[in-house]
């Protein structure tokens, strides 16, 4: 059996993904992201082999990507995550659509053609302003899950505005907020929707919306907010977070065959 | 490619120019005028003055990467972050009475004004730049404000500057105690359009596939365009810089094995032209062209009328034009140095010369099928740069560009 890796070396958590050759998944796993890349990559994919029951020497290519992905020593060779976010979008969505990625430190938007080529893509600017770290540092300062944040935002309709740019000046307008004596779920609510006002921001979003990454896997509210938006269809792969690693087995596979074949001309 | 052999004789030009401002002349020491990069310097030159540019402190600052150091001096004396960050580390460098110019080329301090003139032809903030130091050491200081964002050149506009540029001579006039020798202004400023001339022919090498140049060589080959200008020097160098870059070997690239060819729109990013240089050597991918090189480029300068030519040259530039003009521009531009997309610098710090802030990438990418980037930064404060998000973007604009191509089957 034909066998080809992705790894994705994300700033919160590293995610690996095993494929065959007809690009369908063999195993996944993940880890959070701690100090050493390759540590965290070796894990990864010591998860995925045990599931798969494989050996590392059965793979015949692996790409990493991610913000590590020049710190993982076996992997064939690397790709710039927005590259494998697009491949393993357009895997789950062939057609023409606006890849949103929400991740741990950024946030993307790639637009694809009906070809599957992409046509351009914006990144958040250097601020963590609704990404992953954003939601994260909320629910720390709330002293909240992210399950309880999701449970209390889901019940509120009348979401309170939260207009500040700034991560931890978001968290102090919250404190405004909690002291005023607001609805605490209406206030999640207003934190979720800010994430996603940031988004609109970087691009009106005019066409089928393909929503990845870890917020979107952890946070169905976010989902249910980008829907209530948007004027477009919204489709979600089945493992948002896993849409890189995918992608870049994708680009493994494909890599490896494009050389097989120059090899046998 | 290897450091062009002429470099070396432009460290010492540059070690004579600032060394010029410290030496007697008949034992007294001469009349020093600052002026903006892109401003009438050939009137100071002509009237006898040694003319110092504050931007190429600004840039010498954000190169060594001293601005680190001197811009939050300036914030906690109240000039914001947000403004520009040549003024904040120049004047965080003034108050610490610290530049690297004594470190490069043995000079004590800046040259000290005896006057000051500027031009918003490229940046409005330079008016508050240079009143700081009006006020600081209490010189007269001379603004030069010409029409804005304009889409069309025309008599009306270049009038309105050269009688600008007259009420700067009868200033000067008072100020110095001599007359203008309009012959001499005319000599000065056939001088600097002879070099800028040169200056052009060098950058236009970048239209050759492979390039022999790249934006790097040029922001490291342009310091005689800016600081020379009105001399016979800087057309000397310059005819000996294009002589060698013609003389090169036909295949001679800049970036060995050059795949991709970008554009360059906005200020460099003075502390990571290295960190740039590599990345793009790496990626295959050379800039072959830039609108910040290509600010010193005056075809109007001559003799024959050497204010009149001097306000044209001097408004005209791409930086104070139109939306429309600029977006004309860089298409024509993109099509005769070949280039495959353009980057976008967005200098947090440079709203003048940022030009991506009114949908320009959007425009062109829908208009005219240009790849566009827009990548954040800023050109001395370091603070508003992510190498990670750049590397990021960059890797991937290059990838997207090569997918174009192989699904276009070239």
């Amino acid at each position: 059996m034909e066998i080809f890796g992705g790894i994705d070396l994300g700033s919160s958590y590293t995610k690996c993904v095993l494929i065959n050759k007809k690009h369908e998944l063999l195993a996944s796993h993940i880890v959070k992201t701690s100090i050493s890349f390759q540590t965290n990559a070796e894990t990864v994919l010591a998860g995925c082999l045990q599931q798969a029951n494989r050996n590392q020497n059965e793979i015949l290519s692996i790409c990493a990507t991610g913000v590590g992905r020049s710190n993982c020593s076996f992997a064939d060779f690397n790709k710039p995550e927005i590259i494998c976010f697009a491949r393993g979008a357009w895997h789950f969505h062939p057609k023409a659509c606006i890849v949103v990625d929400i991740g741990g430190q950024d946030n993307k938007v790639i637009r694809l053609s009906d070809e599957g080529q992409q046509l351009d893509f914006k990144m958040n600017r250097k601020c963590a302003a609704g990404t992953g770290s954003f939601l994260q540092e909320i629910s720390r300062k709330m002293d909240l899950t992210t399950e309880q944040m999701n449970e209390y935002a889901a019940k509120s309709q009348t979401p309170v505005t939260i207009g500040s740019f700034c991560t931890v000046f978001t968290a102090t307008e919250i404190i405004h907020h909690i002291r005023t004596g607001q609805d605490i779920n209406g206030i999640l609510r207003g934190v979720f929707e800010s994430v996603v006002k940031r988004i609109l921001e970087m691009d009106p979003l005019a066409g089928t919306v393909v929503l990845t990454g870890g917020a979107i896997a952890r946070n169905p509210v976010l989902v249910d907010i980008f829907r209530e938006k948007l004027t477009h269809a919204v489709f979600i792969p089945p493992s948002p977070q896993m849409v890189g690693a995918h992608g870049a087995a994708i680009l493994a596979a494909e890599t490896w065959h494009r050389e097989e074949s120059e090899r046998h001309k | 490619m290897a450091e062009l052999q002429a470099t070396q004789k432009m460290k010492t030009l540059l070690k004579q120019y600032f060394q010029d401002f410290f030496s007697l002349e008949n034992n007294q020491k001469p009349k020093i005028a600052w002026c903006t990069s892109v401003g009438p310097a050939e009137v100071l030159i002509a009237m006898g003055y040694k003319v110092y540019y504050p931007e190429n402190h600004g840039a010498m600052l954000g190169a060594t990467r001293l601005s680190s150091d001197y811009i939050p001096v300036a914030n906690a004396h109240g000039y914001s972050p947000d403004i520009c960050s040549y003024l904040t580390a120049d004047i965080g460098s003034y108050l610490r009475k610290e530049t690297p110019l004594t470190k490069a080329y043995g000079i004590p301090s800046v040259p000290p004004p005896d006057i000051l003139v500027y031009s918003t032809n490229q940046c409005h903030e330079v008016n508050d730049w240079f009143n700081w130091y009006a006020r600081k050491l209490k010189v007269p200081c001379f603004g030069i404000h010409p029409p804005w964002k304009i889409e069309t050149m025309d008599e009306e506009k270049t009038s309105y500057v050269e009688s600008q540029i007259h009420q700067l001579i009868s200033l000067l006039e008072e100020h110095s105690g001599k007359k203008m020798d309009y012959d001499h202004l005319g000599e000065i400023v056939a001088l600097s359009g002879e070099a800028s001339k040169l200056w052009r022919t060098f950058l236009e090498y970048g239209k050759l596939k492979p390039s022999p140049i790249s934006f790097f060589d040029g922001c490291i080959q342009m310091a005689p365009a800016v600081v020379l200008r009105g001399s016979q020097a800087a057309v000397d160098y310059y005819r000996e810089l294009t002589a060698e870059v013609k003389a090169l070997p036909k295949d001679a690239s800049a970036v060995s094995g050059e795949k991709t060819r970008l554009y360059w729109d906005g200020m460099p990013i003075w502390g990571k032209l290295r960190f740039f240089s590599d990345l793009f050597a790496r990626l295959k991918t050379c800039v072959t062209v830039s609108t910040y090189c290509n600010s010193w480029i005056f075809d109007e300068f001559s003799d024959l009328n050497p204010v009149k030519s001097m306000a044209a040259g001097y408004t005209k530039i791409f930086i104070n034009r139109s939306e429309n003009f600029k977006e004309q521009t860089l298409v024509a531009l993109s099509k005769e140095f070949q280039v495959d997309g353009i980057l976008f610098h967005d200098a947090k710090t440079c709203p003048y010369n940022s030009n991506s802030r009114f949908a320009m990438p959007e425009r062109l990418i829908t208009n005219h099928k240009i790849p566009c980037l827009t990548i954040n930064g800023d050109l001395n404060d370091l603070r508003c740069f992510s190498e990670e998000q750049t590397i990021t973007s960059i890797e991937t604009f290059v990838e997207q560009i090569a997918d174009s191509r192989r699904r276009a089957g070239a």
